[in-house]
């Protein structure tokens, strides 16, 4: 006997609510791990902390079955090409998580090879901070982007169509000149660091 | 005094100076003699004394520092397999245009380890089958290591092109 009159017969909703519901409850993250970071990466998809129980547990390796970028380390400017190829290969929609302090500003490499923040070459939607962060905070980081599928997804991705500007940080206006270069010590018994142009 | 140092001061009477800190027993050859001395040394301590094993190959910047008198040098650690014994040979080069002869002939390992130093130093290895960047992208024109590269670089971290969302 079917039971009548507890339900409606039909529901009425959006078709990018219906959308985002199924999509942000089935994230399937690429794990772009070039570091440390990546150890806690892979600790939150195991059993102690099971990312599976918000439904992103199906990490996959190739990114054209992903739809969730998680950039943790530090990438380095021979990476980023390769970074953003894995990027422009992941399918609309997609969002990225920079995770960490490397990957969201360098970190404590401040030097001539690794780039200071990500976002300065692909778009960003949610920074973990942690130096690396806990898996609480990358779950965490998930749950904010579900969030924010629920609050901006589109079922035709048209939320993306009009952000064609830069949207990262301020440009550095200028990389430090040869005057500030920090070089090796001149005064050798007692400074570390060196400050006047050499030469 | 060992048993190579004969040998070397018999075969190459005044190219070469020695120096020992600890254990560790150098042979150095200056700026003005290295590009003829250095390649018949090494093979002469590879093939009549023994040192068959190129157990390393570096390279230092002495751009500041006390009492240097030439700026680049190239170490090269080597290791006799039947005694244990082991020297540096350290050679230096200098502005414009450092330059040194390969050891690839006489050792095969070397062909990494001096693109190493030529990417990261631009020390160049005449006679080196292959000298190319092995670390940094082929498009990087410095070379890091030297002392008066500036730590953050001069902006080639940044020279990228920018990946909107709407183009993603």
């Amino acid at each position: 006997m079917a039971i009548t009159g507890l339900l409606p017969d039909f529901l009425v909703t959006k078709l990018d609510a219906l959308a985002n519901l199924l999509r942000k409850h089935s994230l399937w993250p690429m794990p772009f791990a070039t570091a440390c970071c990546g150890i806690e990466l892979m600790a939150t998809a195991s059993s102690r902390y099971d990312i599976a129980r918000f439904g992103s547990e199906a990490m996959r390796f190739s990114p054209r079955q992903c739809d969730l970028m998680i950039v943790a380390g530090r990438i380095v400017m021979k990476m980023v090409p390769v970074m953003q190829r894995i990027w422009l290969q992941m399918p609309e929609p997609k969002w990225c998580i920079s995770m960490g302090a490397c990957a969201s500003s360098g970190g404590v490499f401040d030097t001539y090879s690794v780039v200071q923040g990500i976002d300065r070459f692909i778009p960003v939607d949610v920074y973990v901070p942690g130096c690396p962060p806990r898996p609480e905070q990358l779950i965490r980081a998930v749950l904010d982007i579900q969030d924010k599928i629920t609050r901006t997804g589109t079922i035709d991705g048209r939320e993306f169509r009009d952000r064609d500007a830069y949207e990262g940080p301020t440009p550095l206006a200028k990389e430090l000149g040869l005057d500030q270069a920090i070089v090796a010590p001149g005064d050798y018994q007692t400074a570390t660091r060196l400050r006047v142009p050499l030469n | 005094m060992p048993a190579y140092l004969d040998t070397l001061n018999a075969r190459f009477p005044g190219e070469f100076s020695t120096s020992e800190f600890r254990d560790n027993k150098r042979v150095i050859v200056s700026a003005e003699k290295a590009p003829a001395v250095l390649f018949g040394l090494l093979k002469c301590l590879k093939e009549e004394c023994g040192f068959d094993m190129l157990a390393e190959l570096g390279g230092i910047d002495y751009l500041n520092y006390p009492n240097a008198t030439d700026r680049y040098c190239v170490v090269y650690g080597l290791t006799n397999t039947t005694t244990g014994e082991r020297v540096f040979v350290k050679a230096y080069a200098n502005d414009p245009d450092p330059q040194l002869p390969s050891v690839y002939p006489l050792w095969r390992g070397a062909d990494w380890m001096e693109r190493e130093v030529y990417d990261l130093f631009g020390v160049r290895f005449t006679g080196h089958p292959d000298l190319r960047r092995i670390l940094l992208p082929h498009e990087f024109t410095a070379h890091p290591l030297r002392k008066d590269y500036p730590l953050r670089g001069y902006g080639e971290r940044h020279n990228f092109p920018t990946i909107t969302r709407a183009e993603s």
